[in-house]
């Protein structure tokens, strides 16, 4: 499969990556590499084989509607880079 | 050109739990910002999510409400976009296999009945809250309604026009009322609608380039969003542009849209089934003790009051429209048994004096109770139905039993003859003209002496013996 600049750059950008021009040139061959290698896969006649979403066959793991006490405040916010007002602060987001 | 309007909903509401979907914080709303926290609601790494048992049931509870099929075995994925009020940088949501899909409602609109289609209804939680400042540097991030339990009510395009909506969503919010499944305040953020929009000229078959608007909070705005974006639409079109597909955001004070940088809401969410999260499988045994457990709905109500109360459709499907009210009904109709005049009460005097003071139904000031006593007062005779008037406005506004406000304020009837007598004989001393009058054949000037009569008493004498022995003495 071709992997275009342009889909390089859809996918930096969906990951919020500053790639360089020579990021992405190199990025592209590699892109290119993986998704053949991965290919291969679609040899396979997985006609009337059911999708795996799960590879253990465990379903309905449930918890009751319980409360308990939450965190402290200040354990929450211990990682955060930056605080403000017991919230965590954030670059400015603009609309 | 005429052109016809086409709308799809995707209705988001908070679902009533107790404690969040994937773990055991609290989902009260309110609370001092992000201390109803935990390390999986905040996204902590190598945390374990665990799904809410409340949370499929309440969504499976929506599904049969509104004539979903149950999905038998279902599954989470993750929708991964990055905005700072999602902690994980992916939302925990339903793609291919939701919990409910093909189902209906049925609205009415100036008494045409249609069915509208329910695509899906899916689970997801809720993201936190960002506040933005203009003069600070950055934004603040409260994630105390982050992982607060959703479900997201997909329609098909079937919607044509405003008032087709606003019935829709009224329908819907009193089915999720009904069901006890989520307190659908709109002023909260627990019911909110994101309204799929597109145009085309009349008896064309394909759809039009469709918009979406995020995040409407009101009915008011979802109303003024649709009238706004069909109008532009419809101008863009016929001054020979395209409409572009993207999201626009409705500035509901400025009663505009607005086009959102497209690059940024490119809807590439790359989902895939979470992990961590394993399938859900709704067996007949479940979905029956669910279906079991469902309250009488809406439309259900609305015909037992037409059959058991004998009441006009348009009552019926009033009273029926918001739980509240319903339960109110039925509270006064047990103890007065006079469902016509309670349904009258509430039809006009009850709704109209809530809608003047801005009130919801849930604020109604008195109980049902008082209301029954009310209607008992007339029917016993012991105050007319003028004063009756009265007394609900004082019952409204002083929260009062009418028992105790006509006793307080000596409202009852006068139906003691003798003092009806003085009082029409004095009138009667007043009027000479009208006297006459009515010896000449005028019967308004009859009218007239029943209408002083009354004026004297207050309102308070039983008028049908004011006419009785006002013609008397008349007639003498
Ligand atoms: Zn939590």
């Amino acid at each position: 499969m071709k992997v275009t600049k342009e889909t390089i750059e859809h996918v930096a950008n969906l990951a919020r990556l500053n790639l360089s021009e020579k990021e992405k040139e190199r990025l592209t061959t590699d892109m290119e590499n993986i998704i053949s290698y991965v290919d291969k896969l679609n040899q396979l006649d997985t006609k009337g084989v059911k999708s795996t979403e799960h590879v253990i066959p465990i379903k309905n793991v449930f918890r009751e509607d319980e409360v308990k006490p939450s965190f402290s405040r200040d354990k929450i916010l211990s990682n955060a880079p930056e605080v403000e007002d017991g919230c965590f602060k954030v670059p400015k987001i603009v609309e | 050109m005429e052109y016809e309007i086409v709308i799809g909903l995707e209705v988001h509401s908070e679902l009533s739990t107790k404690s969040k979907i994937f773990c055991s914080c609290t989902t009260e709303f309110g609370g001092e910002v992000n201390t109803h926290t935990c390390p999986i609601c905040t996204g902590m790494p190598g945390v374990l999510p665990v799904l809410n048992k409340k949370v499929v049931e309440y969504a499976v509870k929506a599904g049969l409400a509104s004539n979903c099929k149950i999905a038998e075995y279902s599954k989470q994925d993750r929708k991964n976009y990055f905005y700072p009020d999602l902690p994980k940088a992916y939302q925990i949501s339903q793609y291919d296999l939701p919990l409910c899909y093909e189902g209906y409602i049925d609205i009415e609109v100036d008494d045409v009945q249609k069915r509208i289609g329910i695509t899906r209804i899916h689970i997801e939680e809720d993201a936190g809250k960002l506040m933005h400042d203009e003069w600070e540097t950055g934004s603040l991030v409260d994630y105390n309604r982050g992982g607060v339990p959703l479900i997201e009510i997909v329609s098909e395009p079937d919607l044509r026009s405003a008032q087709e909506v606003k019935a829709y969503l009224e329908n819907l919010k009193a089915i999720l009322e009904y069901i006890n499944v989520s307190d659908c305040k709109m002023q909260e953020g627990s019911l909110r609608a994101d309204v799929n929009l597109s145009v085309r000229p009349k008896g064309q078959k394909e759809f039009g380039t469709r918009t979406e608007m995020k995040n409407l909070n009101s009915f008011k705005a979802i109303i003024r969003a649709i009238e706004g974006e069909s109008a532009r639409q419809i101008e863009v079109i016929k001054s020979g542009g395209v409409i572009v597909q993207e999201t626009r955001r409705w500035d509901d004070n400025k009663g505009v849209s607005y086009a959102m940088r497209s690059k940024e809401e490119a809807h590439d969410y790359r989902y895939f089934p979470d992990p961590d999260l394993m399938p859900i499988v709704v067996d007949e045994k479940w979905k029956e003790e669910i279906k079991n457990s469902l309250p009488e709905l809406p439309e259900a109500r609305k015909k037992r009051y037409i059959s058991e109360f004998s009441l006009p459709h348009y009552d019926a499907s009033i009273l029926t429209s918001s739980k509240v009210l319903a339960d109110f009904f039925e509270e006064a109709v047990a103890k007065s048994k006079n469902a016509k005049a309670v349904s009258n009460w509430i039809m006009g005097d009850l709704l109209r004096i809530l809608k003047e003071k801005e009130m919801e139904i849930e604020e109604i000031p008195f109980p049902a109770d008082y209301l029954a006593k009310l209607i008992e007062l007339i029917e016993k005779g012991i105050i007319s139905g003028t004063i009756a008037k009265k007394v609900f406005v004082q019952m409204f506004d002083e929260r009062k039993d009418p028992g105790v406000i006509v006793k307080e304020k000596g409202l009852e009837v006068i139906s003691d003859e003798s003092a009806i007598s003085g009082i029409i004989l004095k009138v009667l001393e007043n009027n000479p003209k009208s006297i006459e009058d009515y010896k000449n054949g005028k019967e308004k000037a009859f009218g007239f002496l029943v209408g002083q009569v009354m004026r004297e008493t207050k309102g308070k004498a039983d008028p049908k013996i004011i006419n009785k022995l006002l013609k008397t003495e008349l007639d003498k």
